[in-house]
């Protein structure tokens, strides 16, 4: 195979990956009545209908809170863990990370059901409460696979002169470690967010009745039909997931070049 | 206390948040569905609590289930088989391009970013009775009315590869990248044609990353049940959704311990059997 023969092999292959996504912005703006094709003009009706959209907007609600405690929750433990993993030397260290991302090894199905079944035994049923739970032990991974790939190129001397210049190890934490620690622990962040936004297999066992999160919303309006409504909001969540790391990584490279780093 | 002791005890400190979270929201509920299912489910009440191996018979001799438990398997071998096919060639580019490199890896990762549910719907605007083929063709006078082209094996099939080809395109560029360059041109230059060098250089050479890629494939394929919900007809269920209509809609929680339990030991014993013979760091690699 010629090496032209592979760039086109390769260009289908984005075609295929990024085309029915684009198809889904597209449609987002057809005036058309059904959201199908032909396209008939530009509007913006798609969204104004969203905004009005009741079960909508709770669910948007409902996925930022939960996707927000989920990072702020699985942050925390992930960085802690993956502090103690980088910078102790820990017996047992493989067994210890095998351990902690188990969850990412585990079916998300057989998770959920079995999360969903002790939980429940313990007097916790379908509530926030589990669905928080569900998606703090299941971006736990994530995270620290993230930091731990961070914080090893951080070095440790920074520190160690901190500490010989008469600083608490807290002192050095919160003024040395943490700041230079940042761009983990908001990409560690970012990615639990990220996650826990897009989540489906795992929240539709553990949500209650009646609460939905974006797709869980998404979910149960495709039954019915697609609408463009959907690609409307299909549209806000690329919108949401793709933009903010991408923002993200803006600031932070912007941040970078202020410092002189 | 001395300071080394406190040294000592310092990352069992750090690490005990995460390791009780994993314990109490893992490993101890995944003790718990064995435990319950032996239990039995009562007509009303609760369930009752005993050894019963009835689950587990139904679960393992039930024709029905075993039916689904090997389509689910060829779904997923086919699946992987496909994935490989497409992110062979596109994985082998990315890691010999010279300029866009960067944006074709940025692009690469795009898709992790852009939800699960939504790549899975995009295809009923494309393959939908008034999606983007249907119209086209009926514009060009090809058929009169729309054709059924979704709710197959073949439309699930095709959403699980468009789903998992970013796992496996990810895997192949991470092994072909660590490979040196000198090796294939050493080959050509003692005689070998491109093709040789590639298929007795490189290609043996990227294996790790093919089954790393093959293996992530094959375990998301086969755990998913969302992408038969939406891309898949009433004939079309995979094991996961046996699972999810044991506990949500019969709410057999027994039932449903088994067949999760039954899921995890079958992708588990895939798991164990690559770990024998490849190890996990190649897959660590790859999601890190």
């Amino acid at each position: 195979m010629g090496w032209a023969a592979i760039r086109a092999y390769t260009i289908l292959v984005y075609l295929f990956m990024f085309l029915p996504v684009a198809v889904v912005v597209l449609l987002s703006f057809n005036q058309n009545q059904f959201g199908s094709f032909p396209m008939t003009g530009f509007s913006l009706r798609w969204f104004e209908a969203l905004w009005n959209n009741d079960a909508v907007m709770r669910a948007f609600r409902t996925s930022l809170i939960l996707g927000l405690l989920t990072a702020l929750i699985s942050t925390t433990l992930g960085v802690l863990a993956s502090l103690a993993l980088v910078r102790y030397r820990v017996p047992g260290k493989n067994l210890i990370t095998t351990i902690l991302i188990a969850p990412i090894l585990v079916p998300e199905v057989v998770l959920a059901v079995a999360l969903l079944l002790f939980l429940n035994w313990l007097g916790i049923g379908k509530s926030f409460a589990l669905l928080l739970a569900g998606h703090v032990i299941f971006t736990l991974p994530f995270v620290i696979l993230v930091v731990q790939a961070r914080l090893v190129s951080i070095r440790r001397d920074v520190e160690e002169a901190a500490l010989s210049l008469g600083a608490s190890p807290v002192q050095t934490f919160f003024s040395v470690t943490l700041p230079l620690l940042m761009p983990a622990v908001a990409a560690g962040a970012l990615f639990a967010f990220t996650i826990s936004f897009d989540d489906i297999t795992g929240t539709l066992f553990w949500k209650p009745g009646g609460v939905e999160t974006v797709p869980t919303q998404i979910f149960s309006m495709l039954r019915d039909s697609i609408s463009p409504e959907i690609n409307a909001l299909g549209s806000v969540m690329i919108v949401i997931t793709v933009g903010l790391p991408l923002l993200g990584a803006a600031i932070a490279r912007r941040l970078a070049i202020k410092r002189g780093m | 206390m001395s300071v080394e002791a406190r040294e000592r005890r310092q990352p069992w400190i750090l690490l005990s948040p995460a390791l009780g979270a994993v314990a109490l929201l893992l490993l101890i509920p995944l003790l718990f569905i064995v435990v319950y299912s032996f239990w039995l489910r009562s007509a009303v009440g609760p369930d009752t609590v005993g050894f019963h191996l009835d689950n587990w018979q139904r679960a393992l001799t039930d024709p029905f289930y075993r039916y689904i438990l090997l389509n689910t398997l060829k779904i997923a071998a086919i699946t992987t088989f496909f994935c490989a096919l497409l992110g062979y060639p596109a994985a082998y580019f990315i890691t010999r391009s010279s300029g866009n490199k960067l944006i074709l890896l940025l692009l690469l990762m795009l898709p992790f970013w852009i939800s699960y549910i939504i790549r899975t719907m995009s295809w009923i605007n494309i393959l939908g009775s008034s999606g983007a083929l249907n119209t086209t063709l009926i514009s060009m006078g090809v058929i009169s009315s729309p054709i059924q082209m979704l709710y197959n094996e073949a439309t699930v099939i095709l959403g699980l590869v468009h789903f998992l080809l970013p796992f496996m395109v990810l895997n192949i560029y991470v092994s072909l990248d660590g490979i040196d360059t000198n090796l294939e041109d050493a080959a050509t230059s003692l005689g070998a044609t491109r093709w040789q060098a590639f298929t007795q250089v490189t290609l043996p050479l990227s294996l790790p990353g093919l089954a790393a890629g093959g293996l992530l494939c094959f375990v998301l394929g086969a755990g998913t049940y969302i992408t038969p919900l939406i891309l898949g007809g009433p004939r079309d269920a995979m094991f996961a959704n046996l699972v999810f209509e044991a506990i949500i809609t019969q709410l057999n929680w027994p039932m449903g311990s088994a067949l999760s339990l039954l899921l995890l030991l079958v992708l588990g014993a895939l798991v164990a059997i690559y770990n024998r013979f490849l190890g996990m760091s190649q897959l660590t690699k790859g999601l890190g």
